[in-house]
């Protein structure tokens, strides 16, 4: 990478944390309710419609996990630990601030942390399927319709369809705003580094004032696109281009992202629920909003579905779109899902995309960043011969 | 020998720098004039700088972990030329397909961690798989039983050889393994089935690497543990492949570095 002139606006995503006490002092003081959520099936639309607001807590940083580990197996994905040690030691001011929190039932590890967590602030569980059927999607809706009773119950204010189709139409012009900037990485060479985007997408579940999000993203697609036109760049040309799939990765667990990057690599996309995953797919603004909000939802293409082919599609689309030349498939430590997963996508990365495939299976600490550098040098090197 | 003075112009180096030993190849012209083999220790690059003594050479290949210390340390010295790196699974690819042109997947077994390579036809790397993170499964593993049992390591695949009873050791973790090791003594198990036993639980995890790797044709032995004759043998066995061991085969990582400096000189008077 060599430094390159930055798009001015990338210093509004830059310090959520700030950003974030400032907006919610006014909201605190008009009574308004702060939902902590942990995962992208977290429908923020409904949250909002409510009259309350939410923040992203998921765990990204090895800190609190040697405190997680007094209650839970060391053995456990470490985004659940870390996510449990920041509610149990109260060193996360977003999770502080919450009133409550809206988790679902995805992955094992997730849920029974779930209950323990309810012990510390209440959490209201909504019960996620793990496929499509008629019967899953019924349920998936009810849950929806579940969820606005608590809220209303919290909030005082019942979910009116004008509200919540108001902030359908919000949450849509977000995704397509994101997915425009997300969409300047299909350059050869893009006019922003992917760790910057990172911080953007992730910074979404942070704004709380999501009209100024949108604006935000809107004013750095029109600099991105001056940046562009003048040929400047982070990245040199003709580096190898990777597309990052697999687990959540955010400020604190890009440690596998910094490597590809530091070894001459461009992440020109990430796949996963911290990059596009959650937020392609719009919501149906003509059909019934509820419906079209749990249709919606319940086609993330998470490896806690079953069958989850939906996943293979998206990279399948990205693939045409960003032209990566290798796929790297990141797993944390203990993720059952995503690692059985690995084997087939694997598979279909070689044989149906043709592209050079490597999984990483690590956690967030630093310990084998020098073997996760050789592999990802020689996983590189494979696609410069 | 003389690897000094005017014959640097020709001469090329490639160094393996391990986690627990180095190992340096020079060649002139496409001879093998040199090579020589240290403990890592905790200063790496003194013990570099010892090894490489008084060598000349044109260009340099550094591969391993320590790759990167290597290159930092060396290049634009005046009896070095230019210093770049590689990573061992090229280095690996590029020595043992020198060695064996027929080979189609590699197997190197070191100190501290293990992996499978697999080749086109043409010697070029399809596929890699690597233990890094966890000793069973390499060198380290059977260091620690050698100790344990109290057999010098040099004899410790003899040792196994002899004994007749192949005992399951089931853990999968080194530690694990050694206080299985050790019930099994409590309990009267001669130590050379416990050696047999503890080799074999080895080669089946290695077997496991080589078949997700998708192992095919002649199969290169490499990395320290190939001087291990219980090891080869297991292999053989568990593969039904043709093993081909090298004569130095913890040299292999240090040839194809030494391999790829020679072109990479070959390519700078073009
Ligand atoms: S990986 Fe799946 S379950 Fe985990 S946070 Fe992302 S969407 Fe939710
Ligand atoms: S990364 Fe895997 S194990 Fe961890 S929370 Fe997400 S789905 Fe669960």
């Amino acid at each position: 990478m060599t430094e390159a002139a930055k798009a001015p606006t990338l210093a509004k995503f830059a310090s959520p944390v700030d950003r974030f006490h400032l907006e919610l002092e006014p909201l605190k003081e008009a009574g308004v309710k702060l939902a902590g959520i942990y995962c992208v099936f977290a429908p923020v639309e409904l949250v909002r419609a409510a009259g309350a607001v939410s923040v992203g807590l998921c765990g990204k940083k090895q800190g609190p996990i040697p405190d997680a580990e007094r209650v839970l197996p060391a053995n456990l994905c470490p985004l659940i630990k870390s996510s449990y040690g920041y509610a149990a030691t109260g060193t996360c001011p977003y999770f502080n601030a919450t009133d409550f929190i809206l988790a679902e039932t995805t992955c094992d590890g997730k849920k029974k942390m779930f209950e323990l967590m309810d012990r510390i602030k209440p959490v209201h569980m909504m019960r996620l399927p793990t496929d499509k059927s008629p019967e899953a999607q019924a349920l998936w809706l009810a849950e929806m319709r579940r969820l606005a009773a608590f809220l209303a119950q919290h909030t005082g204010k019942a979910v009116t369809d004008e509200a919540l189709r108001r902030e359908i139409a919000l949450q849509n012009r977000i995704r397509r705003a994101l997915l425009d900037v997300a969409a300047f990485m299909s350059e050869a060479r893009p006019p922003i580094s992917s760790l910057d985007l990172m911080g953007i997408c992730e910074s979404r579940t942070f704004v709380l004032d999501q009209e100024a999000y949108l604006n935000d993203l809107l004013a750095l697609g029109r600099e991105l696109e001056e940046l562009r036109a003048k040929g400047s760049s982070p990245y040199k040309a003709g580096a190898p281009r990777i597309l990052v799939t697999g687990t959540p990765v955010g400020r604190g667990s890009e440690k596998v992202l910094r490597l590809l990057e530091d070894a001459g690599a461009v992440v020109v996309v990430l796949e996963n629920c911290t990059g596009l995953k959650g937020v392609v797919g719009l919501v149906d603004e003509n059909a019934e909003p509820m419906e079209a909000l749990a249709k919606r939802y319940l086609d993330t293409p998470c490896s806690c579905m079953s069958p989850n082919t939906g996943r293979f599609t998206l990279i399948d689309d990205l693939t045409r779109q960003y032209r990566p030349t290798g796929v790297v498939d990141l797993v944390w430590q203990a993720c059952h899902t995503y690692s059985v997963e690995s084997f087939d996508l694997g598979r279909h990365v070689t044989d149906d995309l043709g592209l050079p495939f490597l999984k990483i299976e690590t956690d967030y600490t630093e310990s084998d960043v020098e073997q996760l550098r050789t592999r990802i040098e020689a996983f590189l090197e494979l696609q410069a011969l | 020998m003389d690897i000094r003075g005017e014959m640097a112009g020709t001469s090329t180096a490639g160094i393996d720098i391990g986690s627990r030993s180095i190992e340096l190849v020079v060649m002139r012209g496409d001879e093998v004039v040199h090579a020589a083999k240290a403990p890592t220790t905790f200063d790496p690059v003194g013990q570099c700088r010892a090894l490489l003594g008084d060598v000349c050479a044109a260009r340099v290949v550094a591969t391993g972990y320590g790759r990167k210390l290597f290159v930092e340390a060396f290049d634009k010295q005046p009896a070095l030329g230019r210093v770049t790196d590689i990573t061992e699974i090229q280095a690996y690819a590029l020595g043992a397909s020198h060695l064996f042109p027929q080979a189609r997947t590699i197997l190197d077994i070191g100190g501290q961690d293990s992996k499978v390579i697999t080749l086109s036809p043409q010697g070029r790397v399809l596929r890699f798989e690597m233990n890094d993170r966890c000793a069973a499964g390499t060198g380290k593993f059977l260091e620690i039983m050698a100790l344990s049992l109290q057999v010098p390591l040099e004899d410790f695949g003899a040792f196994a050889m002899s004994g007749d009873t192949r005992i399951p050791i089931n853990s999968m973790c080194t530690v694990f393994a050694e206080s299985e090791a050790t019930s099994l003594m409590a309990r009267g198990e001669k130590a050379q089935n416990i050696a047999l036993g503890i080799h074999l639980a080895i080669m089946q995890r290695i077997h496991s690497m080589l078949r997700r790797a998708g192992q095919d044709g002649p199969l290169v032995f490499a990395g320290g543990v190939a001087r291990n004759p219980c090891a080869v043998e297991l292999l053989r066995e568990l593969t039904g492949a043709q093993c081909l061991v090298p004569q130095d085969p913890d040299l292999a990582g240090a040839l194809g570095a030494c391999l790829l400096a020679r072109k990479l000189l070959e390519n700078d008077n073009d």
